[in-house]
């Protein structure tokens, strides 16, 4: 680098922008990759059932795999609408 | 015992032909029975780099089908007649390759052969996916540059889960890190992803680095891999990584920028 480049330089580096960027990219996506293939066809079986009874959306139901310790642990977790509740 | 080597890399126009063909130009100036197979069905290219397109008969396709031998499909390495290279089908048929196919050339090559070496083609279809599931070792070739290596990363984690060891729980394959492209310079100045950022990112052993050198394309251009062309840095960076592989202690070279006068400090290239 020269002198000039130096001294007219902006304050971070697009290669350390880059590794940044793939830092959290990669993380996320090795999260997305490490579950079980089946969960997005699971979300979309209790949408199916869910909806049978009630009105709700895909965005409604989400489905969460978390590892604690050696044991894996299925969180659903399916929001009602309001006027459901009452049918109910 | 035979081994296959697949060279990839997920995404299309980092290296994986030029160093298929240098990789296996080398194993075979080491003395190593090897042949080379295009797996890019309909985009055959390695012909070309390994300037012997003009003698392709038969292809990887005909000998699936059966309307070929092994034999006959081979195309002997003018200058190294330890090598031999195994052609791509032009067929843009997508569904040419089986598993069951693909295994029973492999194996028939393995009976002859100390080192298959396996040019995937760029993306995870098909054509990938084949050129990687019968793999003891993997080359995976990888610009320091974002997508390359976000599409390498991604590659690794089917190396990982699709392969025939993976399925059938053996050893997983043994995965070397190749750096191509690489500007020494440019990462001084913080505008290129250094080798201990790619490293970091990929978390896989690295096994060469391959400088940015106008002797790459020239060695294209003649139809002679670039390994050939030990003048050159890129070529003798390839002898390094061949000789890495075959388990010599080689000291990493290219990795620092020339150094430069005071002018050129002052004032820029």
């Amino acid at each position: 680098m020269s002198l000039l480049d130096y001294l007219t330089r902006k304050k971070k580096s697009s290669a350390s922008v880059a590794k940044e960027r793939l830092q959290i990219i990669l993380a996320h996506e090795h999260a997305n990759a490490s579950g079980p293939d089946y969960l997005p066809a699971l979300q979309r079986e209790l949408l199916d059932v869910v909806s049978k009874y009630a009105k709700v959306d895909l965005d409604d139901i989400k489905v969460n795999l978390e590892m604690e310790g050696d044991c894996e642990i299925l969180e659903l977790n399916i929001s009602l609408p309001e006027s459901s509740r009452k049918l109910a | 015992m035979s081994k296959v080597i697949v060279v990839t890399s997920g995404k299309g126009g980092v290296g994986k032909t030029t160093t298929s063909a240098s990789f296996a130009t080398g194993l075979a100036m080491k003395g190593h029975k090897t042949v080379v197979i295009d797996f890019d069905v309909g985009l055959r290219n390695l012909d070309l780099i390994m300037g012997c397109e003009r003698r392709v008969v038969y292809d990887f396709v005909n000998v699936i089908n059966g309307e070929a031998t092994l034999k006959q499909a081979l195309i002997k390495d003018k200058t190294h007649d330890k090598l031999f290279i195994l052609p791509a089908s032009q067929t843009r048929d997508k569904d040419a390759f089986t598993k069951e196919g693909v295994e029973k050339v492999i194996d028939e090559l393995r009976e002859s052969f100390d080192y298959i070496v396996c040019d995937s083609p760029a993306g995870i279809e098909k054509g990938a996916i084949m050129a990687l599931y019968f793999a003891d070792e993997a080359l995976v070739v990888t610009n320091p540059e974002v997508s390359s290596v976000r599409d390498s990363d991604r590659i690794l984690g089917i190396l990982a889960a699709k392969s025939k060891r993976a399925e059938e729980g053996a050893e997983p394959i043994k995965e070397h890190l190749i750096v191509t492209r690489y500007s020494p310079e440019r990462v001084e100045s913080g505008e290129m992803l250094s080798i201990e950022d790619i490293n970091d990112l990929l978390g896989i052993n690295l096994m060469g680095v391959i400088p940015e050198s106008e002797s790459v394309l020239q060695a294209s251009n003649s139809g002679i891999p670039v390994i050939r062309d030990s003048q050159s840095s890129s070529g003798q960076a390839y002898d390094d990584v061949v000789m890495r592989f075959l388990g010599e202690e080689v000291p990493m070279r290219f990795l620092d920028a020339e150094k430069k006068g005071l002018f050129k400090r002052i004032f820029g290239a």
